[in-house]
């Protein structure tokens, strides 16, 4: 009964309001007078980021070693990494280095006899290689410290510049890569760069063998 | 010298970025599966050395591949595998889900990059190709390949046309048109010889198919005529195979 006389009232109260029209002229005068509204809306807009998930499937680095270019002798080698890891398991390497090869046995033995001029002894290359991690495992370094590594097989084909001509190159390699932290990792790997040469005379396949130590970062 | 300190001055700047990171707020989800399995490496051959239980909330740090680096709230960290995080809920209550790029994907694509090994009329070569979609059908390419023969190598260049027969399924047929430019450098044990540049028409055909996330396989054909400045034009014959990525 009671609630029923309050809607009631209720509803002739609005009536009056809606009828007289003045209820929307009071509420814009008691803005226009500068006096603070009654209720002060305290509603705070939350923002809601969602923080992304950072990627990190590419790995960039230096690395040095030990090149043996078939006939001229051991030269130390530099270069650049560039891998982008596919899954787990698979990627895909972009490497290029450089090194300047020595003497044959054969210039060093005449004394004045010249294969190749200063320019022509530049090695360089690059190889688009693909990769995969055969052996997932741990090193433990110390007592504390455990570090996750892999082991990889890594083939491809790529460009040498050698004795003033391009050479296409097939490449073939194993690995090993350990991380002592998310974001570095040590390299040491071996590997066969293959290619036909007929600089001395004959043409043969070359077999150029590498060690490398590198360092790479994950981004 | 200078390059030594462009490599260093990089690391610096990549440490710099990688400390900064340590301060910044992680994707939450709860665990919605009895367990989860942490493995000590983003890798399926890596042990598992620990398990979070449903109801914990664990922090996703960072992704490689298809893992993810998580923190559990007694501070462990491990990886996981997406698809157990496939079945986790975000803040709302929702399930986790991070869109994967799929087939759809793939034919709304608008830029693809790649590279490809194989014949060049007798020679190895390897290209790589940018590409850019004005429709699901056509699409422009640029290609650079370098050949490297028994008698000389070659550099080329050239702009292509694409028609893509069947844009919205997985493995389609393409036809391509293309002009461009190809220049030839003889062996230096060859004697007196000189580098020339013709330029060249190609036309060919191939064959893509979608392979997953953002991969894709093409394989192809190309019969190029070099308009030589001797009497005769040279037709040379390639086909090669390989694999591209789109965004």
């Amino acid at each position: 009964m009671e609630g029923r006389s309050v809607v009631l009232l209720l509803t002739l109260a609005l009536a009056v309001t809606v009828l007289s029209g003045c209820g929307r002229d009071r509420l814009v005068r008691s803005d226009d007078s500068g006096q603070p509204p009654v209720i002060e809306p305290d509603v705070e807009r939350r923002e809601i980021t969602v923080p992304k998930i950072r990627k990190s499937d590419f790995e960039v680095g230096i690395f040095a070693g030990d090149l043996s270019v078939e006939d001229f002798g051991v030269n130390t080698v530099t270069g650049l990494t560039l891998a982008y890891h596919l899954t787990d398991k698979f990627f895909l390497q972009l490497d290029a280095g450089q090194t300047k090869v020595g003497l044959t046995s054969f210039e060093r033995l005449s004394g004045a006899a010249q294969l190749l001029t200063d320019a022509e002894r530049d090695y360089s290359y690059y190889n688009v290689q693909v990769g995969y991690d055969i052996l997932p495992g741990e090193g433990f370094f110390g007592k504390k410290r455990a570090w996750n590594t892999a082991t990889y097989l890594i083939g491809g084909v790529g460009k040498t510049k050698f004795a003033g001509d391009d050479r296409f190159t097939l490449n073939l390699g194993a690995g090993i890569r350990v991380m002592p932290l998310n974001w570095l990792a040590i390299h040491a790997d071996v590997g066969d760069q293959i290619f036909d040469i007929d600089l001395l005379g004959k043409a043969k396949t070359a077999h150029n063998l590498g060690a490398h130590v590198g360092v790479t970062f994950f981004f | 010298m200078r390059r030594w300190w462009l490599v260093l001055s990089l690391c610096q700047l990549f440490v710099a970025a990688t400390a900064a990171g340590a301060e910044r707020h992680y994707r939450e989800v709860a665990i919605a599966d009895p367990y989860i399995d942490l493995h000590t490496g983003p890798g399926v051959g890596y042990p598992i050395f620990f398990v979070a239980e449903r109801g914990e909330q664990i922090e996703l740090l960072f992704r490689r591949t298809d893992w993810f680096k998580v923190r559990v709230p007694r501070g462990k960290e491990g990886w996981v595998h997406r698809d157990q995080l496939k079945t986790t809920l975000d803040p709302n209550g929702e399930e986790f889900n991070l869109p994967e790029p799929g087939l759809e994907d793939y034919a709304a694509r608008r830029w693809e990059f790649g590279a490809l090994y194989g014949d060049f009329g007798g020679a190895n070569v390897i290209a790589t190709y940018a590409a850019h979609s004005f429709s699901p059908n056509l699409s422009g390419e640029v290609w650079f390949s370098q050949s490297i023969g028994q008698f000389s190598d070659s550099t080329l260049w050239s702009m292509n046309i694409v028609h893509l027969m069947y844009p919205d399924k997985r493995i389609s047929p393409y036809f391509t048109l293309g002009a461009g430019a190809i220049t030839t450098h003889p062996k230096a044990t060859l004697v007196a010889t000189v580098d020339r540049t013709d330029s060249l028409a190609l036309a060919g055909a191939g064959m893509r198919m979608y392979l997953s996330r953002r991969f894709v396989f093409r394989a192809e054909y190309k019969a190029h005529v070099v308009f030589t400045s001797r009497n005769d034009n040279e037709d040379i014959r390639e086909w090669k195979a390989g694999v591209s990525f789109f965004f």
